[in-house]
């Protein structure tokens, strides 16, 4: 799931702009423009690189993060049923954030320094990860919404240009149709059910529907930076492009069950096909992207919890003699 | 501070904030294997992506749990990453003229206009 496609604008904002060498950013820009893909061992703008790493980074810092609160019903799965499906869908979400951290290693960053960027809270991952699945309606919103808003990310950046991210993403967007559809079905089972359990499932659509708002990110302005990454297919459309694409898929099929989306003021406007929402509260959005969040301590804690207890295993099985080479793919 | 978590799990391993910091040392992960997946017996073996591992084995049972959770597999190869010796996208160029060989393909042989005149001719 989880293409936390959002990048930070601000901290983007202050990165300096790269000058390359004219002649073989020229030639890079135009194999671009024909809808060739870039390999590791290719040339690249020193800033395409560094904006990619940054972006499947934290791509795949949310497949890892993300698994947590789902993982948190496992053992409380309403019945076999639903307990192997999120159990398969948890270990899909690991699965994705390998793949992930492999596609981001050959562009030169490490998985030990990535890892270690994620705990120590220097990287960023997708910030509906900082809130709590409080019940079982919360994984049902989480399956059906949370990655239906991935999917409409990722299926957009699979058609990138760098090619290991998209090899990567084409596997990943194949095996999220299966998430997708089992957090369906848990949600209209929801929906469908008791008095009670279609409560439970309002309240939890309640609680998550600003962090769904949240999730593509704040309206993005065409500033320099943003410009050149759609140009060079890092950036494969605007945040709030991306939002309305969701809006206009799934406001339907939230509306068909009889729920309520709470905001009185989300309308689409017939004509543009645009969406407009009221304020989701962006100043909550960057607080807790900026650790301030429910659950940011506890996600972070967990993850150096399991490197600190995994430590005793790498280290028996490490062979000192071994040198790391970047991979090819 | 101690953190308090909805999930009792978490809450069993005693976690606070204090313990933080950068456990993973440099190479810990392990060196990377390309992984290469067969579908059917007697299909050919696709290159899928890689894994890190300490050991071949090890990777062995990383790409299976990352390559072959669907679907049908029926063999799993893995190659150490620093013993690919590949050629370079720069160098591309000595490919260019592959396409021009056209007699090497059996397209390029046409016969049948001249055996049907040489039957024309003797046969009619």
């Amino acid at each position: 799931m989880y293409g936390g496609g959002y990048v930070d604008e601000k901290e983007r904002a202050k990165d300096p702009i790269i000058k390359d060498d004219p002649e073989k950013l020229a030639i890079f820009e135009a194999r671009i423009a024909a809808g060739e893909k870039v390999e590791p061992s290719d040339w690249m703008p020193a800033d395409y690189r560094k904006q990619l790493i940054r972006m499947i980074e934290q791509h795949a810092h949310s497949e890892i993060i993300g698994a947590l609160p789902e993982g948190t019903w496992i053992t409380r799965a309403p019945s076999f049923k639903r307990k192997m499906a999120i159990m398969a869908k948890v270990q899909d979400e690991i699965g994705h954030g390998q793949m992930l951290y492999s596609a981001c290693e050959t562009l030169g960053k490490s998985r030990e320094e990535m890892l270690n960027d994620l705990i120590s809270g220097k990287s960023k991952y997708s910030n509906v990860f900082n809130y709590p699945a409080k019940t079982w309606a919360d994984v049902a919103v989480i399956g059906f919404l949370i990655d239906a808003a991935a999917i409409v990310n990722q299926v957009l950046n699979s058609k990138g240009s760098y090619g290991p991210y998209c090899r990567a993403l084409e596997r990943i967007c194949y095996e999220e149709a299966f998430h997708l559809k089992q957090g369906h079905d848990a949600f209209v089972a929801l929906a469908v059910g008791s008095p009670s359990q279609r409560a439970m499932l309002q309240d939890a659509l309640n609680r998550w529907w600003k962090p769904i708002i949240h999730f593509f990110g704040p309206s993005d302005k065409m500033s320099v930076h943003t410009e050149r990454l759609m140009r060079w297919k890092v950036k494969m459309a605007s945040n709030d492009d991306m939002r309305n694409q969701f809006l206009s898929t799934y406001v339907p099929k939230i509306r068909e069950l009889g729920l309520t989306i709470p905001d009185p003021d989300l309308k689409k406007d017939e004509v543009t096909g645009e969406w407009t929402f009221g304020d989701p509260d962006w100043d909550e959005f960057f607080r807790v992207i900026n650790g301030d969040g429910p659950c940011n301590k506890e996600r972070l804690a967990v993850r150096w919890w399991a490197a600190e207890h995994g430590k005793w295993v790498r280290r028996a099985l490490l062979n000192p003699n071994e040198k790391y080479v970047v991979p090819l793919a | 501070m101690n953190i308090i978590s909805l999930d009792p799990r978490v809450n069993r391993m005693g976690l606070n904030t204090d313990e933080t910091g950068a456990p993973i040392s440099a190479n810990e992960e392990g060196s990377t294997y390309e992984v290469f997946h067969q579908k059917k017996k007697g299909a050919q073996h696709t290159h899928v992506g890689i894994v890190h591992a300490p050991n071949p084995e090890m990777a062995i049972l990383m790409a299976k749990e990352s390559f072959a959770r669907r679907g049908q597999t029926s063999n799993i190869w893995v190659v150490k990453s620093s013993d690919v010796y590949a050629t370079s996208y720069e160098d591309a160029d000595m490919f260019d003229t592959t396409p021009e060989k056209v007699h090497r393909e059996a397209s390029a042989y046409k016969l049948r206009d001249k055996i049907e005149n040489y039957k024309e001719q003797h046969n009619g």
